[in-house]
């Protein structure tokens, strides 16, 4: 069973689980294509591992369906479906007493890999730790574990590779050099579904988003939902507080200001036009301005508004 | 099937608790029931000579139940402790070959060395023992249940040391668990071994089909205890815990 053209490579809809009383995953929907790196963002608890293990076949939905690279999710489906995908969970996993290669052996092995050695090659060539073959796990660093994680999760040449927090607990040299394999894999083609907390690492490089807190709060490109959730704005610093802010800001372009520490927050229709216009109001009022410039909301201010609604209804 | 059991040979050829285990345990049942029976003269009562071959016969059965916990019980506790679960889950193979693979990684340590040290008291019993020694040792009917029974016991041994290790939470737990419960099997190799059931060729035919359908009984249930979402969560379906 293939999956058809223009057919995504994951189609989720309203897949919910439950773990007795819990909740742990509600309704959620969503689609991602061919390709794409699509980021799944959520607190701890969010239900984010929950969702991954539901699409690998690990565990049961309580409801709902989804079609995984082209197969829909249900039992019978289960060992075709993991033929199409992998999975490196947020440890990587590795039997510490073996080698490099002879985790890799394992691994091709139960997948029936033909000509396994020249797949091993290859992605550990892929990941860069050719020169580490035949070291033993145990005696590699976590950065280097998490690589020999990622060559397994490549040796089947997967059609969806799920990362769940592949950078958890990596110091900043080797969450780049993931991020980079990241990279690269999109450029291979394959779709990549990562889970992360990281909201940088998600911004750098997710093609799209989506925020989880048990249902699914949003999704979207990472711009798009900074758009969606913060206007446009300009931000204003005074060397002194205005004397009359309400008559500075009647400018055109302006939609709606307030005071935010020593400057002002301005809602604005287009910086571009609105910048011009208010700094010619603060000359004209005799404002010591100390800058202005338009606001740049990260994907971050987007999680937190999310999370922090959250919060909120449940306090 | 065959990189599962490739897989398990090499973690436990370097694991070095199951290694001295599975050295030592078949040396220490091997000679201490050797060094009665070298010591037994020609003159001994026949039930002297019963006695010592008896216990002779039940340490080699208790071999192949002893001898496997120490593998099966960590296939998957063990798995479970280094994070490789759920990797392992991830692949395209089934439970069912998944728990065959282990097993079988097990079943052939076990089953070479029992067979092993009852050859080396066979040999060294009828070239260094009394020949009273050497006629009831070499009852045919005894021989035939120590080469039936042998593989039969280690295959529950495995599948009980399987189903403790997808319950318990810990590895030496489970292996100290999975001895225990194979141990009532004593009282069955016990009966053979001194003779209270008298070993006739059909009668040791007939247990070991006995055997044999637990076995398969034990392999059912096991795989049934084999709940993937229960191992990587610890709930079941539909159960009222947290994962």
């Amino acid at each position: 069973m293939a999956t058809a053209p223009g057919e995504p490579a994951l189609l989720v809809e309203h897949l919910t689980k439950h773990f007795g009383e819990r909740v742990a995953v509600e309704d959620v929907s969503f689609s991602v294509a061919h390709g794409e790196v699509f980021g799944f963002l959520g607190p701890n608890g969010a239900g984010k591992t929950t969702t991954v293990r539901m699409l690998a076949t690990l565990i049961a939905p309580t409801s709902g369906s989804a079609v995984v690279g082209g197969i829909p999710l249900a039992p019978p489906n289960d060992v075709e479906i993991r033929q199409r995908i992998a999975v490196m969970p947020e440890t990587p996993g590795l039997y510490l007493r073996l080698t490099v290669t002879e985790n890799l052996e394992f691994f091709a092995g139960l997948y029936g890999l033909d000509s396994p050695m020249e797949r091993i090659g290859l992605a550990l060539d892929a990941v860069n730790l050719a020169g580490r073959a035949g070291d033993l796990c145990g005696s590699l660093s976590k950065g280097l574990r998490q690589r020999v994680g990622l060559a397994r999760a490549l040796l089947n040449d997967p059609t969806i590779l799920f990362l769940d927090e592949p950078t958890s607990g990596l110091d900043p040299v080797a969450s780049r050099e993931v991020h980079e394999l990241i990279d690269g894999l999109r450029g291979r083609g394959v779709t990549v579904f990562l889970t992360t907390h990281r909201l940088e690492e998600a911004e750098r490089l997710c093609d799209r988003v989506a925020i989880l807190n048990t249902s699914l709060r949003t999704i979207g490109r990472p711009d798009e939902l900074r758009d969606r959730f913060f206007g446009p704005t300009l931000v204003v610093r005074t060397a002194a507080p205005l004397a009359a802010p309400e008559r500075v800001f009647a400018v055109a372009g302006v939609e709606r200001w307030h005071a935010d520490g020593d400057g002002y927050v301005l809602a604005v229709t287009d910086p571009r036009t609105a910048a011009p216009e208010v700094a010619r109001s603060l000359v004209a009022a005799g404002a010591d301005v100390l800058s202005l410039g338009a606001e740049r909301h990260s994907l971050q201010d987007v999680y937190l508004e999310l999370i922090a609604d959250d919060v909120e209804a449940r306090a | 099937m065959r990189a599962v059991v490739r897989k398990e040979v090499r973690e436990f050829r370097r694991n070095r608790f199951v290694v001295v285990t599975m050295a030592v345990t078949p040396i220490v049942f091997l000679v201490v029931p050797m060094i009665t029976l070298l010591g037994i003269p020609a003159s001994a009562s026949s039930t002297a000579v019963k006695s010592a071959a008896g216990f002779l016969s039940l340490l080699m059965l208790i071999v192949p139940i002893v001898i496997p916990p120490v593998i099966s019980a960590y296939s998957v506790v063990g798995e479970r402790d280094q994070g490789t679960l759920e990797p392992v889950l991830t692949a395209p193979l089934k439970p069912s070959e998944l728990l065959l693979g282990k097993a079988a990684a097990a079943f052939a340590p076990s089953v070479v060395l029992s067979y092993a040290i009852y050859v080396i008291a066979l040999i060294v019993i009828r070239i260094a023992a009394a020949h009273v020694v050497s006629v009831v040792v070499w009852h045919a009917p005894l021989v035939l249940a120590q080469v039936l029974f042998t593989p039969l016991l280690a295959t529950w041994s495995i599948w009980v040391g399987i189903g403790i290790s997808t319950r318990a939470t810990d590895v030496r737990v489970a292996q100290q668990l999975a001895t225990l419960a194979s141990l009532p099997l004593l009282a069955f190799t016990a009966l053979i071994s001194f003779q209270a059931i008298t070993p006739s060729l059909p009668l040791v035919v007939a247990l070991a089909l006995v055997l044999l359908v637990v076995d398969v009984v034990a392999w059912r249930v096991v795989s049934q205890l084999f709940d993937s979402e229960r191992l990587l969560t610890g709930s079941y379906a539909r159960a009222a815990t947290t994962p």
